[in-house]
């Protein structure tokens, strides 16, 4: 039995340490995509070509969310809100819930699994298939060529694509609120515009996105590179791309908020 | 794909990201009503504040005027100092009267001004002499209890 015992307690200190080990090798590889970006920006080509894969075609999913998203919060809104009389509130409530959380949040998650989780396949693939361990022979940093690019691509689209949610998002409640139930028009947007500040909300929210924006891309290259170099461990590595970065965008969501929008009315 | 249809989208997505961004400044959030620079810095004293907030409206006549910048508790007297900037095309005499009042019954507060009729105004940096605290329901139930208390126990004797 002590035996036993002893296995079960080592166990656990095999996963505590492997898994700090492995955080700190993500820390010095984010390290090192910092250090080598320097390329990104010399041959501003590279990004280009990784934004239009990780921005302009998540553009479809981030538009037709927004605007659903935005739509069910103007019906559900008007629902609470015509209780206590307050249906011309509809504005405030749409805009304040998407430019602050809704829209960073979710169009993250949408990201993380649009665009995170091809980023991961794509460099997962390249390993499998010796193309970085061949471009190291042609004296070609990989981490340079590959992985940095497809960094600042993500951390420049992210804020672009959260803030095209929620203005779409913002549209649907409009299209819901005032089109179809008839909320008047006017108090719709001068009410939502004088309680939506520009400082607390919308920068905080711009801030929250390119947060999760470089979060969800870091985290996605790390998976590729570190991915075990077979088909198993690709789709292992693009699974964990997805899992990791949701309840990291939801985590540091709290952490942000709660810094931010401490004690603001 | 070809490199220039390529640029191309690529160009049509951050274009639509900083318009998306600019409406979020501009149409849903108040950059566009955001006087800067333009402005002078009032202060008042009062008894008590109630719910009032920092950024919360000033206004006179129901226009807003400027916002609330700064609230601290002055440890001499005890009152709230309240720091307010007001629009610079607004001018305000000596004789002031700042009040906290409240949009509707649930709404939010904020301060009120009412013109004097004092020649000189004030200028940046003032204090407002007249203020007026925040009406406090609970405060207002216990005196109404009171003088209701007091009342019975004078027609008792």
């Amino acid at each position: 039995m002590p035996s036993r015992l002893v296995a079960g307690v080592r166990g656990v200190g095999h996963r505590v340490i492997d898994s700090i080990w492995r955080l700190g090798y993500a820390s010095r590889f984010f390290a090192l995509i910092l250090l080598k970006s320097g390329t990104s920006f010399r041959r501003i080509g590279l990004v280009v070509r990784e934004l239009y894969f990780t921005g302009v075609l998540s553009l479809i999913i981030i538009i037709v969310s927004g605007l659903f998203v935005g739509m069910v919060l103007g019906l559900q809104g008007y629902e609470t809100l015509q209780r206590f009389g307050a249906e011309s509130a509809v504005g405030t409530m749409v805009a304040l819930s998407l430019v602050r959380e809704l829209g960073p949040v979710v169009a993250a998650l949408l990201f993380a699994s649009r665009a995170g989780s091809a980023i991961t396949a794509e460099i997962g693939l390249m390993k499998a298939t010796d193309q970085l361990a061949a471009m190291e022979m042609m004296a070609v940093d990989p981490i340079a060529r590959v992985v940095a690019p497809r960094f600042w691509a993500g951390v420049i689209s992210m804020p672009l694509l959260a803030a095209l949610f929620s203005v779409v998002g913002v549209f649907g409640g409009y299209l819901v609120a005032v089109v179809l139930i008839g909320v008047d028009d006017g108090s719709f947007w001068s009410q939502m515009q004088s309680a939506v500040d520009y400082r607390y909300d919308i920068v905080n929210g711009v801030i929250k996105t390119c947060v999760f924006g470089g979060a969800v891309t870091a985290i996605a290259v790390f998976e590729g590179y570190d991915a075990s170099p077979t088909a198993e461990g690709v789709s292992g590595a693009t699974t964990r791309t997805v899992v990791t970065s949701a309840l990291v965008i939801l985590g540091l969501d709290f952490v942000l908020t709660s810094v931010m929008f401490r004690g603001m009315g | 794909m070809q490199r220039t249809t390529m640029d191309l989208w690529v160009g049509v997505f951050v274009m639509a990201g900083i318009g998306a961004l600019l409406v979020l400044a501009f149409k849903i959030g108040n950059l566009g009503t955001y006087s800067t620079g333009e402005s002078y810095v009032l202060t008042g004293s009062f008894e008590n504040i109630g719910g009032l907030k920092v950024r919360a409206p000033v206004k006179s006549a129901g226009v807003v005027v400027g916002r609330i910048t700064d609230i601290q508790l002055d440890t001499g007297t005890y009152d709230a100092t309240v720091t307010m900037s007001i629009d610079q095309r607004y001018r305000f005499p000596k004789d002031t009267f700042a009040s906290i009042l409240t949009s509707g019954l649930l709404g939010e507060q904020y301060v009120g001004l009412a013109a004097g009729g004092d020649d000189t105004i004030l200028e940046d940096g003032d204090r407002i002499m007249k203020t007026n605290s925040a009406m406090v329901l609970e405060e207002m139930i216990g005196r109404f209890l009171f003088d209701k208390a007091s009342e019975n126990k004078t027609s008792d004797e």
